[in-house]
């Protein structure tokens, strides 16, 4: 009976589980008080950077203010009104000639500065320019608005009026040349590989290259598109199409792996049962295997969409560091993308682009997290089983 | 004995290095059902995968003698292996289906080898075969389910259903009834009994009771040769070689 009372050793069996299990919680926690520490402080800082300050004041549209935009407005408030937005006016009236030799009362975008010193952050705003403000708030001409042109407008070197539209555009843009190229190539490849390539040493090398490919440093990437697609090709510098085409070299290894992977899981009784019925190879693999393997490929595709989407480095050596005001129209235009505006944000001096910039990552990483929920959510929604 | 359908000449293989058949004669005759019965390893499979070139995929496999499906060497370059693989046709071990529709799993065959266009002349021989494989009447309600959705007899028979789809002349089974109970096993067995009328059937199995129950001629195979060949009943109640008979009365294997 006493071999099933527990002895010295089979304690210290159990000690030592113990420990290995509490090292395991305190690593997830950790992580965890990462994340939140992450997310808490980039929501902290940039929630308010999707307000922007306005102010309530008389706009002249006449004949002065187009000559002098300045004059559109009173002098007093020529301080705290975005000149960006003061600027745009003589262009405004001459797209809508009916506002002419009017004054309306409008909220109008006030300059970085008051929004921040609204906000209660550090601004450069004289102390007579404060209680201007501080008095217009008593009469309600002064508010914190839904920051619209955040999502509205491109890059500017006017804090007040910077916003992500233009690298918005630009990944969008990039992403689905990377699509357009890196998704059939890739998916090719793989079914040759899987499917098709006699085993011999050839294909054990380009196998064993294409995983190495995957570990490689992005930033040789970059250099390897300025080579081959910027000074081979002439691919104009910049450009979404260039930008693509250097992170389609980088998601390929990816979706080849992935795609392997998805086609690997298809039972070989499928194979052999389409085989049995007289189906050729190209049969068997576009009618049986590629249907089943296809919410794999899929979900490796968008997760390699995601890790590009998210690339900075190589982007840099093509001159996607750009700055952007407008957004980009053509695959040829400059451009450039969210990662990177974030990073020319973030070596701004001012403090209002502060915001923005984890603004920007907010968005960044929303866009992230529902490509790779979505991705989740195809692979559950279209499993097969067998 | 009929006349044969296929002849087997000194057929030898090897996967890579090591030789799996050592010389196999054996004559296949038409419209009976042959039973190639013996121990794991013995090369049934491996000779039954040889009447459809189902070997072909594997890259280390080699072959020589030949095979000879009415008159004509099915290894012969000139063979089409996709021609070939319509006219004879396999079921495997374990139910296949593809996780398709029924309707699909039966009209697939068809359709790529141009037997029958879509619509009506279609319905009608995915039902002329269902009937076949005596599988219409539990499942005419529910031909655009998927198959998978089956029990494992019933997806047997859909996998016979749609290799008799294509009207094939020889099938192979390979150890059919392994992964099911008895009763679906027997209703399998009766299915066989009624498909010998037009099909050459040949079936690799390691229950001696349904070889001897269902099979006409059966071969049985040690260590890659063949040892004895002969009408069934013979086989099983006089036969010539001590391993035959070590064999079948559970000696050994």
């Amino acid at each position: 009976m006493n071999k099933i009372v527990s002895t010295k050793a089979l304690k210290r069996r159990y000690r030592k589980e113990k420990i290995f299990k509490g090292a395991a919680v305190f690593a997830l926690l950790l992580a965890a008080s990462f994340l939140v520490f992450f997310f808490s402080n980039m929501i902290g800082k940039g929630m308010s950077a999707f307000s922007q300050a306005e102010i309530l004041v008389d706009v002249h549209y006449n004949e002065a203010s187009v000559k002098s935009y300045r004059k559109a407005v009173d002098k007093p408030y020529r301080k705290i009104v975005s000149r960006g937005w003061l600027r745009t006016l003589p262009l405004y009236m001459e797209d809508n000639p009916e506002v002419m030799r009017t004054t309306r009362q409008e909220w109008v975008l006030a300059t970085a500065d008051v929004d921040q010193y609204l906000k209660g952050y550090t601004n450069r705003l004289k102390d007579k320019h404060k209680q201007q403000i501080d008095k217009l708030q008593e009469e309600g001409r002064v508010k914190l608005a839904f920051n619209t042109g955040f999502f509205t407008r491109g890059d500017s070197k006017m804090a007040e009026l910077a916003g992500i539209k233009s690298a918005v555009i630009g990944s969008i843009l990039v992403l689905l040349v990377t699509l357009a190229i890196a998704l059939p190539i890739g998916v090719m490849t793989a079914i040759y590989l899987e499917e098709f390539a006699p085993d011999n040493r050839i294909t054990q090398l380009v196998e064993v290259n294409i995983n190495n490919l995957a570990a490689i440093p992005s930033i040789l990437f970059g250099l390897l598109g300025l080579a081959i697609f910027i000074n081979f090709f002439g691919v104009p510098r910049s450009s979404a199409l260039v930008g693509g085409l250097t992170l389609a070299l980088m998601t390929l290894p990816v979706i080849i792996i992935t795609t392997r992977a998805a086609l690997r899981a298809v039972p070989s009784s499928i194979r052999e049962a389409a085989y049995g019925l007289g189906a050729s190879r190209w049969q068997a693999v576009f009618h049986h295997v590629l249907p089943l393997a296809f919410p794999g490929i899929l979900t490796g595709t968008i997760i390699g969409l995601a890790q590009a989407m998210g690339e900075t480095a190589p982007l840099l050596v093509i001159g996607m560091m750009a700055y952007i005001p407008d957004a980009p129209t053509s695959f040829t235009d400059a451009a450039t993308v969210l990662p990177a505006q974030i990073f020319t944000w973030a070596g701004e001096s001012i403090r209002a682009y502060e915001e923005r910039t984890a603004a920007a990552i907010l968005v960044l990483v929303t866009i992230l997290l529902s490509m790779n929920a979505f991705a989740i959510w195809l692979r559950k929604r279209f499993e097969t089983r067998w | 004995m009929s006349k044969s359908k296929i002849s087997i000449n000194q057929l030898k293989l090897w996967y890579g290095e090591s030789q799996a058949l050592h010389g196999i004669d054996l004559g296949i005759a038409e419209k009976k059902i042959t039973s190639f019965i013996g121990p794991s390893g013995c090369g049934k499979s491996t000779l039954l995968r040889c009447l459809n070139r189902m070997n072909d995929h594997i890259s280390s496999c080699r072959i020589e003698g030949n095979v000879l499906m009415d008159d004509i060497d099915i290894y012969d370059p000139s063979v089409d292996v996709v021609q070939l693989r319509s006219h004879v046709g396999m079921v495997f071990q374990k139910p296949n289906p593809f996780p398709k529709s029924i309707y699909e799993n039966v009209a697939y065959a068809p359709r790529i080898h141009g037997i029958a266009s879509k619509g009506a002349e279609m319905d009608e021989l995915v039902e002329n075969v269902l009937k076949k494989a005596s599988l219409w009447n539990e499942v005419k309600d529910k031909l655009h389910e998927p198959g998978t959705a089956l029990s494992g007899g019933q997806q047997q028979r859909l996998c016979i259903a749609r290799t008799i789809a294509v009207k094939p002349e020889v099938i192979l089974m390979d150890e059919p009834c392994s992964a099911l109970d008895p009763i679906a096993s027997a209703k399998i067995e009766e299915l066989m009994d009624e498909l010998k009328k037009e099909y050459t059937i040949i079936i690799v199995t390691h229950s001696m009771q349904q070889a001897a129950r269902v099979s006409d001629f059966t071969a049985f195979f040690y260590m890659g040769n063949l040892i004895e060949f002969g009408n069934t009943g013979d086989i099983f109640t006089k036969p010539k070689q001590q391993q035959t008979e070590d064999y079948i009365t559970g000696r050994f294997g």
